[in-house]
């Protein structure tokens, strides 16, 4: 039995191959939740229910969906340029910090404001990553262990703040920063929902995205810089400005996440606001394969995972860590299933 | 009987594609089979049937008498047959004798008998005139000493047929004469050596027998003292093929002039005090064992290495320090020495390469978007005029064949009408009737008035399509002798760093 490369994908596998991923996640996890004592099949249908069932089901869903998308972003620019940016935790977390500090007394109309407070965001998150890849290309220090180590920098740093400079004085001693400017809030998509208008950003970032990698010069370039550095450079590809770009991008993408939560949802900063968005976002960019559209896909995929563990959990009474399970083994499910996409086995 | 191996009626399809279609073949003891033919011809298919990598859909594959197994390696290797494939299977951080042993010994054996096996593979060593070190680590190697441990890897398990699919692909000639040298003694010691090739002039040297393969079918077979390198040509491209030939015409002023360049990589000069000048509708041929330089040669005037010291002048622009897009611009192009590592981008379509070097040009994007239906239609264009085969402009470029992605390289450089020329080793690799297309072309240029500077290992292409020529020593370049003065005497005193009034050695 040997791999032989595949002459050319068919779209149908593109589709199919995340499909048999996230299929073959669920079946693994069904025999821990098994091992738990509960039927499979009951547990995945009161996940399904809790994230898909009702109206305020849904709306939660996709309010969990929105930094993810974000986040999955911020990955799959990167990763298509082969840098790997495992720092989107971090970025999330000084976009929203930054967004927090300068929200609380802008004093600008909302108009105005909200824009800039997501450009602060962005720039946080890009200024970020800048600084791993800077060493890299100087240096060549391996990215993925400084953006990784830079996440728990970063959220130490912000602990460091929401405890002293920016600690909100009516907070009754909570650790949580001060809060943005209520003028800043982001309209709710949804009345009497949590859903705000985030995703709508999210949505337009991911065609954003996709237009600047596939019709844009720029997009091009970062392919090939990614796919073979070599013959980019050859071609007269500057790889340094082309890994800044991405760095920029990806970065951005990454804060904007951070600023969106803190101002659609949260209104202000914890150490505890984020459960893992941009960890989620390096899965979400994988089974999406780096595909900005199929970001949107995955990110909705495991926000469904997230939203209804929860809810599952509390009717059957299996952990919802077991969500965290789902998410683990459908980037490694998908890891296999995209070798397939590119290779076929013969005998 | 004195065939020790046979394949009879061998036929392999993938897919709708049938790579060898009722292929028989037999070798005899004590001899050395030439398999020729061109890329793509199904040589290599045959041979990893052969090897039990590939099962046959039909025929068999015998060896000594016996039937072996389909689809099985280890049968063929305990059958005694041993393969040394082109790219070389080698653990670069193990040692030569770690590798050797790799997979011979059982897993379930707790000690490992190095002493036993080093003695064994010096005494194998000795015998068959390989010399190696068994503890210097293959990743130190050369390209001609990792092929040796291949070699030796394949006798360790007591192979008596060797193959080798394409053995000179990555050697430089000397080499490649000492190869061929070696397995003559190990026939003399009874092992029989079948050797994949498309180059003429090593089955012409090296082989008792050819065996001609075109399009999957044995197209016939002979003993090489009875054919001629003109006949195996014809049979093996299935038409007559002649390279072009160059004709003198007028050559008029420099267009590229180096003057007392350094290059210098990672500390080391690699060029060093560097003239020449390359004159319009003039082919300027750089010679030279590898290694010597080229690569430096290759990358200064692709724009990858600025010179540490000394000019590049092109039409009377300082362009050393300019880098690949500025370089472009001002009118060079550039062929690069490894097209699937510098040429082109595997994983991308044909479109995409193609226009990759000038997508910032305003013929091929506006404010930053890529203007594709442009881009597609140029590549068409170039599909269209330079023959290049099996591709349409959305095909990834790594599913062309060797000639036809350097004709497409070729095209994308000549498509600018260029003043200057870079073509480092423009052939290597390619089949005959390849490498007359690519000479066809750089002679059409020169005769258009481009400046062409050429790097070849091949003399017989530099001397052809040369019109003056200069030998690259340790990163110092002879002085330039005219094509008709250069014999193959001078030429190899040249590049032996012997040149009139001074010795670069």
């Amino acid at each position: 039995m040997r791999l032989e490369r595949r002459a050319d994908m068919s779209l149908a596998l593109v589709v199919a191959a995340p499909l048999a991923a996230v299929l073959a996640a669920l079946v693994l996890a069904a025999g821990l939740i098994a091992a738990a004592g509960v039927n499979p099949l009951t547990a995945y249908g009161e996940m399904l229910r809790g994230a898909l069932g009702s109206r305020l089901a849904v709306t939660e869903m996709l309010t969990r969906a929105t930094p993810l998308i974000l986040t999955g972003l911020a990955a799959a620019v990167a990763f298509r340029a082969r840098l790997w940016n495992i720092g989107g935790e971090g970025q999330f977390y000084l976009g929203a910090l930054v967004t927090a500090w300068i929200g609380h007394s802008l004093g600008v109309p909302a108009l105005i404001g909200i824009p800039v407070l997501m450009a602060c965001g962005m720039a946080a998150g890009a200024l970020l990553l800048s600084g791993p890849t800077i060493l890299r290309l100087r240096f060549g220090v391996d990215e993925v262990v400084t953006t990784l180590l830079l996440n728990f920098i970063v959220i130490l740093f912000v602990g460091l703040m929401i405890e002293g400079p920016l600690k909100d004085p009516l907070a009754f001693g909570w650790p949580q920063s001060v809060p943005v400017d209520s003028a800043y809030r982001l309209p709710d998509l949804v009345a009497r929902t949590r859903l705000h208008v985030g995703l709508l950003i999210a949505l337009a970032a991911a065609a954003l995205v996709w237009l600047i990698l596939a019709r844009t010069v720029f997009g091009v370039e970062t392919r090939a810089a990614g796919l073979n550095a070599r013959a980019a450079a050859f071609a007269g590809i500057s790889l340094p400005r082309t890994l800044m770009g991405v760095a920029l991008l990806s970065g951005a993408l990454a804060g904007l996440a951070g600023a969106v939560e803190v101002m659609g949802v949260t209104g202000s900063v914890t150490t505890t606001m984020s459960p893992g968005f941009g960890y989620a976002g390096i899965v979400v960019a994988m089974l999406a394969a780096l595909n900005p559209v199929g970001v949107v896909c995955a990110a909705l995929f495991v926000a469904t995972v997230f939203v209804g563990a929860d809810a599952m959990s509390r009717a059957t009474g299996v952990p919802s860590f077991i969500a965290d399970v789902i998410v683990a083994l459908s980037l490694l499910t998908m890891l296999v299933a995209l070798l397939f996409t590119s290779y076929r086995i013969r005998r | 009987m004195s065939d020790v191996l046979s394949l009879c009626r061998i036929t392999k399809r993938f897919g709708p594609l049938i790579a060898n279609d009722d292929v028989s073949l037999s070798l005899r003891r004590g001899e050395i089979l030439a398999l020729l033919g061109e890329n793509g011809a199904g040589k290599t298919t045959l041979m990893n049937i052969l090897f039990g990598h590939y099962a046959a859909d039909e025929g068999e594959v015998r060896v000594f008498g016996e039937a072996l197994p389909p689809g099985k390696p280890r049968a063929a290797i305990e059958a005694g047959v041993g393969m040394v494939h082109q790219h070389f299977t080698l653990a670069g951080n193990l040692s030569v004798l770690d590798n050797v042993m790799l997979g011979s010994e059982p897993l379930t054996q707790l000690r490992s008998a190095r002493a036993t096996a080093r003695a064994r593979l010096m005494e194998i060593s000795e015998r068959f005139g390989l010399p190696v070190d068994p503890e210097s680590k293959v990743a130190r190697l050369s390209v001609g000493e990792r092929q040796r441990v291949e070699i030796l890897k394949a006798l360790y398990r007591d192979a008596r047929i060797l193959i080798l699919d394409e053995p000179t692909a990555v050697l430089a000639r000397p080499e490649a004469q000492r190869l061929f040298q070696t397995l003559r003694g190990m026939t003399e010691n009874g092992l029989s050596v079948i050797f994949i090739s498309h180059k003429l002039h090593e089955v012409m040297a090296a082989s008792d027998r050819v065996s001609v393969l075109r399009g999957g079918r044995m197209v016939a077979e002979r003993k090489t003292a009875e054919t001629t390198p003109a006949e195996l040509a014809e049979l093996m491209v299935g038409r007559k093929v002649e390279r072009p030939v160059r004709h003198d015409h007028d050559i008029g002023a420099p267009v590229l002039v180096a003057t007392g360049v350094h290059v210098l990589e990672e500390g080391e000069t690699r060029l060093n005090d560097v003239s020449f000048q390359v004159r319009a509708g003039e082919i300027l041929g750089i010679v030279g064992v590898s290694g010597n330089g080229q690569g430096a040669l290759g990358a200064l005037l692709s724009g990858l290495a600025p010179p540490a010291s000394g000019s590049l002048i092109l039409d009377g622009r300082d362009v050393g320090h300019l880098g690949p897009r500025g370089l472009i611009r001002a009118g060079a192009a550039r062929v690069p020495e490894d097209r699937h590592a510098e040429g082109a981008v595997g994983e991308m379509t044909v479109w995409e390469n193609a226009t990759l070097e000038r997508l910032r040009s305003p013929a091929f994007s506006t404010a930053g978007f890529v203007r594709r239906s442009a881009a597609r239609a140029f590549a068409t264009e170039l599909i269209r005029r330079f023959d290049v085969r099996g591709a349409t402009s959305e095909t990834r470029i790594r599913l062309l064949s060797g000639g036809n992605m350097q004709k497409l390289i070729l095209g994308r450089c000549l498509s600018i009408g260029p003043r200057f020329i870079l073509a480092n080793q423009p052939t290597r690799g390619l089949d005959e009737g390849a490498i007359a297309t690519v000479h066809e072309e750089l002679l059409a240029a020169r005769a258009e008035g481009a400046a062409i500077l050429l790097i070849s290992e091949e003399l017989e292409e530099a001397v052809n399509l040369s019109d003056r020529i200069q030998a690259i020593v340790k990163g110092r370049l002879s002085q330039p002798v005219a094509a008709g003065e250069a014999d193959a005497r001078r030429l190899g005193l040249m590049m032996a760093g012997v040149w009139e009034g001074e010795n670069a050695a």
